[in-house]
This record gives C-alpha cells, structure tokens and sequence, in this order.
C-alpha cells in the first residue's frame, strides 16, 4: 500500500515539474530537448516493461518505433488523412507485426532471443531503406504535417512540449498499474524463472506474447509522435544503432524501473547535446561516462542513486 | 484419484520413464523413491504438463492430462512444488504466495484468497514474520515452505512435491514431512518424489521405488521400510554394515 502512495505523490510532484519545466523554459532549443526526452522515455519505459520487468531482451525494438514514424508520416502526407486516422492505423501495424514476429521469436530464450530480434530489426530499417518510392529511401521522408485539434495546431514547441509529457504522464501511471497487479507479479515471475511461473499457472507463451505486443505499441506510439515533432524522418533514426540506443536507455536508467525509463532516456538524450564542446572527442567521452555508470552503479541509476541515499543515511545513524 | 497407465516419457529419442504405471488413491501420501536419474522428476514433470512429450494415459480424476499446458493442470487441481523449491527470489514472499493464486485471481476470487493466505500463513507462520522480505533471503528451509504454500494457493486437491528435502537439515526436514501429515488430515493427496527414502517412507502410505525409468517395487511404506533391497539401495546403508546386521 506504501508502494502505491509513494508513486501517487511521485507523479504529482513528475507532473507538476513538468508544468512549471513548460510554463518557465522559453529557450526553444530546450524545450526541444525536453520533448526528446519525452518521446525517448517513452521508448525506454516500453523497453523496459518487456526487458527489465519480463526479462525478454529485445534488440530490435527500434524497428515498431520506425513503423510508428512511418506509418503515420505515408498515411498523413502521402495519402493526405488526418494524423488522428494514421495514429490507430500506426499502433495497429505494430501490434499486428509483434504478434506474427512475437510468437516464433518470443520461443527463444537469452542470446537466442536478441539474436532473433536483432534480425527483425535489421530487416525493418533494410525495408526502410530500400523501399524507395513508398519511404523515400536513405534520403528520407520529408513534408511531415504537425498534429492539431480542431483549429488548434500543435506547431509550437511549448504546446507539443505538453502533449508529449501528457502522453508519458499517463503510460507512467498505466505501466505502475500493470506492474502491482496480478500480469505484473506474472511478468516478474517470468523473468525469475519460466518453469517456476508455469508450476503456479502462468501461461508463460501468452504473457511474453502480451508484453511484446504492448510494448510495441507504446514504442509505435513514441515513433507517431516523433515524426509529428520533426517533420523529417529518415531511416538512420531506426537502424541497429538506434536499438541499441534504447537498450542502453533501459541498462543506465535501472532495469525493472519505472522512474529508470526517465533517467536513462535523459542522460542519453542530454550527454551528446552537452558533449559537443569536445567536438573529436564526443564519442570517447560519451563512451567514458556510460562505463563509469556501468562501473560504480552497475545496477542502473535510479538503483544506485537509491543505494548512495541508503547508505549515508545509515552512516549517519552511527 | 491419480491414475497413471504405461506412461513413457522422452527426451528427444531418449526415453527416461519406460511404461510405468501407478495409482494414488484419494487421502493418500505416496512417495516415489529412487536414486538419479531414475525417472522420478520427469513423471512430475509429465503430470504437471511442463512435459508434453509423453505417452500412454495420465487421468486426474478420471481426465486424461493428455495435451494440458501447467496453468491449465493447475486449474484442474494439481498443483507442483518444483525440484530446487524455484521461487522467485527478488519478489516478496507476499508476491510468492499471490503468485500461488494465479488461476484463481482471474475468477476474482479476492475473498477466497485472501482465505486461502491466511490458512497458510497458519501453517507457516515464519511466512507472516516474512512477509515483506524478498524470498532469496529466508533460509533454504523458509524457502521450501514458501514453495508449498505457494502450491497451496492454488487450492489443489493433489499436490505434488519434488525433493522437498533438497539441502535440508534433517530437523527441517522432520518439520516438513510433518506439515504434509497435517494436511493430509485435512484431506489433501499428495505425491512427493524423495531421495530421502527414510523421511519420506516415514510419512508416505505406500511407496514406488523406481530404477532407470521403470518401477522394481512397489507396496506399503513400512514394508519397503523394512524391505533389505531398499534399506541397501536408498536407505543409505552400504553393503558391508547391511552385511553386519544380517549376520
């Protein structure tokens, strides 16, 4: 019951640093930043539900997030529909390629798995690529329209600022609600041990299966609202790399968290945009602060920094 | 109540347990005995449905298993205490045991569970001083109490214990075989897999003694207590003490 409380008062207090984050910021290059860091957290956060929390990897996961982008930019600028058409129409694609993809892959287990949605992956951004006169090829798709209701159009940075943190605000609360109840205590179970799960009845292939879906959808989701919020994407945003990206998103932040999602996708997003001034060196360094994470808080931030905490609290009572 | 016929069960082209047949009748505690690799575990892992390469008949109740995946022999009534007690260690001990409920959550059965808890943190009351701990840090004794009553949560009608001895002190171990004495009087059926001839003979009504995959002896526990083969072969006395005794 504690748990549950703390996390209340934790997303009123998220919510309203979000608020007064977009009510103050007037810099538009940070408040870009910001709505990056919305959109990647939502990417991590639905990693993380199939990673940290069922213990699938998934090394394709950028691949439902390019479906999302480019579902919704043919729809709404080659066929001219209404974005609001193009997004079901984006979230359906994902699920209905998780699911056709999910149930021979989901079948591995360890290497096997992320070898499996490794080539998933790789196959998506080749599609992306090669299928020219559909995705404009590796010179990518231009023209994106911005998201509005009615006569209201999301075009400023501020107001799209708000959608974004308004969709993670509520995937925060749903996934905290999936995870203290009984699919959640299942998903754990999972990740501890398949064999132990199915002795107490979880129909293990199902939940995998369920969780996979989900999470495609909500990384679909991100990949909608990202080619919404820049009008212009291109293939090398959905490639291996970016993958990766999302993996080391969830690893950084702390596998098996919630609030991980918002810390790993932050740094990730921030610590290039803060390490241009080391021009050549960029990658050395970013490279760098990633294995000092990984050395000194091996069990991602949000654990780590919870153990500092710990720790000095306990010195102090000696 | 569990009825097995010719049960053959394979690994690939392997065939661990070559036509065995038995029978447990309902209120019963039976054990099955047997050294390594005698085909023990893969049985409850047939029965469970962890296993489905088998053949030949399982009926529970008089329904064949034949082609039931764990959750749905769970919904039937069997539930499993898996060899190595596999709980989930970061989860609480409270998860565990919800965990147990699994099949029954999905019935919205709070009240029943809520039940259901209680009779088993009766039984086990280091459970309740527990709680809120994560399982991987109670002894290896709390934890295979913690596996039973999560069995227990499922409210099965047979139970099924895999080595529930494993790694125990023989005074843990006396304590187990007696809370399944316990809930045998309240009318459960339960088979239990042992090495631990000796501990589960001195619980069990009857016994089947099994070698590489097929059942060389079978018959009340206290005869296969005082059987010579067994007390030999799985009651841990080598030939030369036996030797001793019987001269």
């Amino acid at each position: 019951m504690i748990r549950i409380d703390t996390h209340i008062i934790a997303c009123i207090v998220f919510a309203a640093a979000a608020t007064a984050a977009g009510i103050l910021i007037d810099n538009a290059y940070y408040l870009q930043v910001m709505i990056f860091i919305g959109i990647n957290t939502l990417l991590a956060l639905s990693l993380n539900m199939l990673m940290g929390y069922a213990g699938q990897i998934s090394l394709g996961h950028a691949a439902f997030y390019g479906i999302g982008a480019y579902a919704t930019a043919i729809l709404s600028t080659t066929y001219n529909l209404s974005p609001w058409i193009a997004l079901p129409v984006a979230i359906f694609a994902a699920v209905v390629i998780a699911y056709i993809v999910g149930i021979p892959t989901l079948r591995l287990t360890g290497y096997y798995l992320g070898m499996g949605t490794l080539g998933f992956g790789m196959i998506v951004s080749i599609i992306f690529r090669e299928w020219y006169s559909v995705t404009g090829g590796a010179s990518g798709f231009v023209g994106i329209p911005p998201l509005s209701i009615g006569n209201f159009v999301f075009d400023t940075d501020r107001s799209y600022f708000f959608l974004v943190w308004g969709v993670v605000l509520f995937f925060f609360i749903m996934c905290r609600r999936i995870i203290d109840s009984r699919v959640g205590r299942a998903l754990r179970a999972i990740h501890d041990g398949e064999h132990a799960a199915a002795a107490v009845g979880v129909n293990t292939a199902k939940m995998k299966l369920s969780i996979f879906v989900l999470s495609a959808a909500m990384a679909s989701l991100a990949g909608f609202l990202y080619a919404h919020q820049v009008y212009f994407i291109s293939p090398g945003s959905f490639s291996f790399l970016a993958s990766i990206r999302i993996v080391t998103m969830v690893v950084i932040g702390g596998m098996a968290s919630i609030w991980g999602s918002l810390l790993g996708a932050s740094l990730l997003t921030l610590l290039p945009e803060w390490l241009h001034t080391f021009a050549d060196y960029e990658m050395m360094v970013y490279g760098l602060v990633l294995m000092l994470v990984m050395i000194f808080l091996p069990r991602g931030l949000t654990r780590g920094i919870l153990d500092i905490y710990e720790n000095s609290r306990k010195k102090d009572d000696r | 109540m569990l009825r097995i016929r010719n049960l053959k069960c394979f690994y690939g082209q392997i065939m661990a347990v070559k036509g065995i047949s038995l029978s447990v009748k309902e209120g019963e505690i039976i054990t099955l005995i047997g050294a390594n690799g005698s085909g023990k575990s893969t049985l409850m892992e047939a029965v469970s449905g962890i296993l489905p390469s088998w053949t030949g008949e399982i009926l529970f109740e008089g329904k064949n298993l034949k082609g039931m995946d764990p959750p749905a022999v769970v919904k039937s009534g069997i539930s499993l205490v898996p060899e190595g007690r596999l709980i989930f260690p970061p989860m609480s001990v409270h998860d565990n045991l919800i965990l147990g409920a699994y099949t029954m959550l999905k019935k919205k059965a709070r009240e029943e569970v809520r039940e259901t808890m209680e009779t088993v943190t009766d039984l086990f009351p280091i459970l309740k001083e527990r709680f809120e701990q994560p399982a991987g840090t109670l002894s290896g004794g709390e934890q295979q109490m913690l596996a039973i009553g999560r069995a227990l949560m499922a409210r099965p009608r047979l139970l099924l214990l895999d080595e529930p001895s494993m790694g125990l002190a023989p005074l843990i171990v006396e304590k187990i075989m007696g809370v399944l004495e316990t809930l045998r009087s309240k009318g459960l059926t339960i088979l239990i897999v042992e090495q631990n001839a000796q501990a589960a003979l001195s619980v069990a009504d009857r016994g089947y003694v099994f070698e590489t995959g097929s059942v060389v002896l079978e018959g009340a526990a206290d005869e296969l207590l005082a059987d010579k083969n067994v007390k030999r072969a799985y009651l841990g006395k080598d030939y030369e003490e036996f030797d001793d005794e019987n001269r």
